[in-house]
């Protein structure tokens, strides 16, 4: 526990210093409340822009975050120095997704605390963040894993980074896009982030989610044992 | 007691065998060198005995545990300080020790302590990154220090730094051993090994071709054995090192005709040549 509580602030004192991560973190929070108060069109459903960059937050930010914060650790030495100095991998590895999970969780929150949902509304759209982080998460520390270097991270998590964002985007449409997508989890998010908005979350939705984090654990773990953490 | 014990340990990559049979053992306390050219083994042999990599055949010791299978307490007595292990270029050098204090529980007091051992107190608020390279060494040799282990593992502590952060970096292993701390490092400087330490094995192609104290081996392996003369009109001479040479020389002497008397001072460099016809500093 002493180990994820070191490497958790390591990670909190290197925030405001770390302009890729923060930057990730705080971008899509900005723009919704930007969006959210400039653009008022009468047809417009109501919390649109919020569910559109919350999808596309919730696909890129934890992805993106942790891929850096992995690749840099390894590019610079400094993960085989906290494994040296007796820091286990899954130790990193859950210190490391706290601080991105915690992070991701602010960003959501100023998202809806600038909206006007309900305190119902809001719980449920929190809750749906707090659950697609970790897939977003998960496939950041893949990628972390199986690259060598920053700069083949970056190459890996750019597309990845684009499909999970802005697919629920494209479904929107295309219907053979939709047809697809919806058995991804972005996809899923964003129905829920909706059904949030109705004070209801389907059962259907939870299903594929599980499936989706099924399929992701198995893949780093796959990656995981093939690569290790270094 | 002795603090690292390597035995028979072989180390191949594929088909590239890089460790060849090396055995050797550090008592406690002592500064042992491992002077070798580069791409010799040196830091694969460093990764093996900190349990960073496992030999292919063999095995190392750190105070009689096997090095894959030292715990947590075991670790925070082995200070390690490798050129690869950076650090972080954007926290300062005090929350850079701060990350690794935590992780072994200990209190501030301590980080400033060893700032100050390695003279970085005036740069505790400094990020890593704006630090000069003999700055950051310090660093890395103070988060090696922070624990005060038993042990200390340093990979080419002064690859890279100017005459006086090498000197200054010398001082800090220096004191240590007054601690009683066993030291292991590797280098391709024969000096800082002539220098430092108390022992030393020299390593090519994987194999350790000898090793001892670096006065004895000089002596051992001085295989020039001269004495030259330098006469007051200029010439020079030289006569083999041996008692048929005394009659001569004290000839010289009692002429009154030498000015200057030397005899050849072999060093770990021209021993390395003896032994392999190569040179260290490659």
């Amino acid at each position: 526990m002493r180990s994820v509580v070191a490497v958790l602030e390591k990670q909190i004192k290197d925030t405001w210093k770390n302009k890729t991560v923060l930057i990730q973190f705080l971008m899509f929070p900005f723009m919704t409340i930007l969006m959210n108060h400039t653009v008022r069109i009468e047809t417009m459903p109501k919390h649109f822009f919020t569910e559109l960059f919350a999808v596309m937050y919730l696909g890129m930010a934890p992805l993106v975050s942790a891929t850096s914060i992995l690749s840099e650790e390894k590019e610079r030495g400094t993960l085989r120095a906290l494994l040296m100095a007796g820091v286990k991998p899954g130790e990193y590895l859950l210190g490391v997704g706290l601080y991105v999970w915690t992070g991701c969780m602010i960003g959501s929150l100023l998202m809806v605390f600038f909206d006007d949902y309900t305190a119902k509304q809001a719980s449920l759209f929190l809750l749906v963040a707090a659950l697609g982080i970790p897939f977003s998460l998960v496939i950041g520390a893949c990628v972390g894993i199986a690259s060598r270097s920053q700069m083949a991270a970056t190459s890996l998590s750019v597309p990845l980074m684009l499909l999970t964002s802005f697919l629920p985007m494209l479904a929107m449409f295309n219907a053979s896009v939709e047809a697809v997508a919806r058995y991804t989890y972005p996809q899923q998010l964003k129905v829920l982030l909706v059904d949030a908005e109705r004070g209801m979350i389907g059962a259907g939705s939870c299903l594929i989610l599980l499936g989706n984090g099924l399929f992701l654990l198995v893949l780093f773990m796959i990656l995981y044992k093939k690569n290790g953490l270094e | 007691m002795i603090a690292v014990s390597a035995e028979h340990i072989e180390k191949a990559f594929c088909a590239h065998t890089v460790l060849r049979d090396v055995s050797f053992s550090i008592p406690q306390g002592e500064i042992f060198g491992l002077l070798g050219p580069s791409g010799s083994g040196k830091t694969t042999l460093i990764k093996i005995l900190t349990g960073q990599l496992a030999p292919t055949s063999g095995s190392a010791a750190l105070f009689a545990t096997r090095s894959e299978a030292l715990t947590i307490s075991q670790r925070r007595g082995v200070g390690i300080m490798m050129d690869e292990f950076g650090v972080y270029e954007r926290l300062s050098c005090f929350d850079n020790l701060k990350v690794f204090a935590a992780l072994h529980g200990i209190d501030r007091s301590a980080i400033q302590k060893t700032l100050e051992a390695v003279g970085l107190s005036d740069c505790a608020k400094i990020p890593a990154g704006k630090l000069s390279k003999g700055m950051k060494s310090r660093l890395r040799l103070a988060r090696a220090f922070l624990t005060s282990p038993q042990l200390i593992f340093l990979d080419e502590p002064t690859s890279g730094l100017d005459p006086a952060a090498a000197e200054e970096i010398h001082a800090m292993i220096a004191a240590q051993k007054k601690r009683g701390v066993t030291v292991f490092l590797t280098t391709h400087d024969m000096t800082e090994a002539e220098k430092l330490c108390d022992r030393i094995a020299l390593l090519d192609e994987g194999r350790i071709l000898v090793s001892g104290p670096p006065a004895e081996l000089c002596r051992r392996y001085n295989r020039l054995r001269q004495i030259t003369l330098r006469l007051s009109d200029g010439t020079e001479l030289s006569f083999p090192a041996d008692p048929a040479s005394a009659p001569a020389i004290c000839a010289l002497i009692e002429q009154g005709r030498m000015e200057t008397i030397h005899s050849s001072e072999p060093n770990l460099e021209s021993v390395f040549m003896t032994l392999t016809g190569n040179k260290l500093n490659v």
